[in-house]
């Protein structure tokens, strides 16, 4: 056949598309165990890594044995609306294949945001329960609590860890690690110079009342607040609201907030 | 005689007849990977299967091609390889693909790809054909690996992030050139080697006008 006819290009074309995309689905689906168990530890690196552990040191090997020895790193599934731990039988979860990312869409297990006209992360909904990282030190006593945190920014959902200390009131580290803001611009959150201003800033304020802000501009050192604000990224204000935002909602009472008071309290 | 033929197809881009160099296709992905050495290496490798494969792709389906679709044709081609290079490069090289990003997706539109799918593969069989890929494939590597070097060891004094030259900001005594992590080093670097190669190989300088 004359593949010039009209007949002949469609064919062509049809059977080259077939043959394409049958490349391209066996390619993806071949692939999505290791590329999901790649996604898998590199979430247990920004776990670690918000909590400020050296992973760069550290084979992949040595993180996932981290994170199957409880004495290192206890991973708790919370109820956000109570702060407890979830009782995991009586709710019907699988803690192996539970995800807070797909629950947050899931109508049975996320519920409205209720912030009370304050500060949310920009969506509706979110998950009902999520998991908290407790980093343990030598003696089994809690170093850090790492909490998931995601939200808004200016074009994407940015998805992280932040840590707080032991003392739950001061902050340990932060990290992002799925986002699609402007590289160089809102992309600076990844910047390891403006992550490490984190470090032993204080999340709240006496009355254990959520006081931290990513500002615009620099912090001034002499001032009061200081001890409660983040420089914000230059030529990016609304990423930098969003980050802000997100993590005064997290730690928040609609957030993690419950948990992290029974945490104080004990 | 077909030996020197296909000798030719495989080495006469690295130097005689360099994509970058000479043809100055393909600049923008060379400007855009080669802050590391590392990602200029894995774009290198990526880029080099692709065209590989796709010159062959093409070449073997030739005469099937309809002439009035075959842009679009030697397009699926290619984009579909890239697509399972940017699969297997997530599943094998997860922190390389998270740093190179969309630079991967990218060389669906990279000149020299397309380039030599029309001007060679259309016109020869598959074998010399993806031989001239993987040639052709080489030359665009040889720039982006040299420019690679330069720019990661005079930029952040590092090569694959192992530090050769000791920063003065973690007490060694190299200031660090910020100029080389920026796109427009990447257009200095090459613009040098192509005066180096011009003038060790005189002919490869256009007549003037």
């Amino acid at each position: 056949m004359n593949p010039n006819s009209i007949k002949g290009t469609l064919l062509v074309s049809v059977v080259l598309c077939v043959a394409c995309s049958l490349l391209v689905s066996s390619a993806a689906v071949l692939l999505r165990p290791m590329q999901e168990a790649n996604k898998k530890l590199d979430q247990q690196r920004n776990v670690l890594l918000a909590a400020g552990v050296d992973v760069d040191s550290m084979s992949s090997d040595e993180i996932v044995a981290m994170f199957n020895d409880e004495t290192k790193v206890e991973r708790v599934l919370i109820d956000l609306s109570t702060g407890e731990a979830v009782d995991v039988e009586a709710a019907g979860i699988d803690l192996a294949t539970y995800d807070p990312k797909k629950a947050a869409k899931n109508p049975e297990l996320s519920e409205r945001v209720h912030a009370g006209g304050g500060p949310t992360h920009g969506i509706s909904r979110r998950e009902k329960y999520a998991f908290v990282y407790q980093i343990k030190n030598e003696n089994g006593e809690i170093d850090k609590y790492v909490l998931p945190i995601y939200g808004k920014g200016l074009w994407s959902t940015l998805y992280g860890f932040i840590a707080l200390q032991g003392d739950v009131r001061s902050v340990g580290g932060v990290t992002f690690y799925e986002h699609k803001e402007t590289p160089g611009l809102g992309g600076e959150v990844d910047n390891p110079a403006w992550k490490a201003k984190w470090s032993n800033k204080q999340a709240f304020d006496e009355q254990g009342n959520v006081d931290f802000h990513v500002i615009k501009g620099t912090v001034d050192l002499n001032s009061a607040q200081a001890a409660h604000q983040v420089d914000g990224l230059s030529g990016a204000t609304i990423t930098s609201r969003g980050v802000s935002n997100m993590v005064q909602y997290w730690v928040g009472p609609d957030g993690f907030g419950k948990f992290l008071e029974k945490q104080r309290a004990q | 005689m077909a030996d020197t033929k296909q000798k030719e197809a495989l080495l006469n881009p690295l130097f005689n007849n360099n994509p970058i160099a000479l043809q100055v296709l393909g600049i923008c992905s060379a400007l855009a990977v080669t802050t590391k050495l590392e990602t200029s290496i894995i774009m290198a490798i990526s880029v080099t299967v692709v065209l590989g494969f796709s010159n062959a792709a093409v070449s073997a389906i030739r005469q099937y091609i309809p002439s009035s679709i075959r842009i679009i044709v030697q397009m699926t081609i290619i984009s579909s390889l890239v697509i399972v290079v940017d699969q297997f490069l997530q599943a094998f090289a997860p922190a390389a693909s998270k740093t190179m990003s969309v630079f991967v997706g990218l060389i669906i539109t990279n000149c020299i790809v397309m380039g030599r799918a029309e001007a060679f593969a259309m016109k020869n069989p598959p074998l010399i054909s993806a031989i001239d890929g993987v040639g052709t494939a080489l030359g665009y590597s040889l720039i982006l690996i040299i420019v690679g070097f330069f720019r990661e060891l005079l930029g952040s004094g590092r090569l694959f992030g192992y530090s050769v030259l000791p920063l003065t900001s973690e007490g060694g005594w190299y200031v660090p050139n910020g100029l080389m992590l920026l796109p427009p080093s990447a257009f200095f670097l090459i613009g040098l080697i192509i005066w180096a190669l011009r003038t060790w190989k005189p002919e490869q300088v256009e007549a003037k006008g």
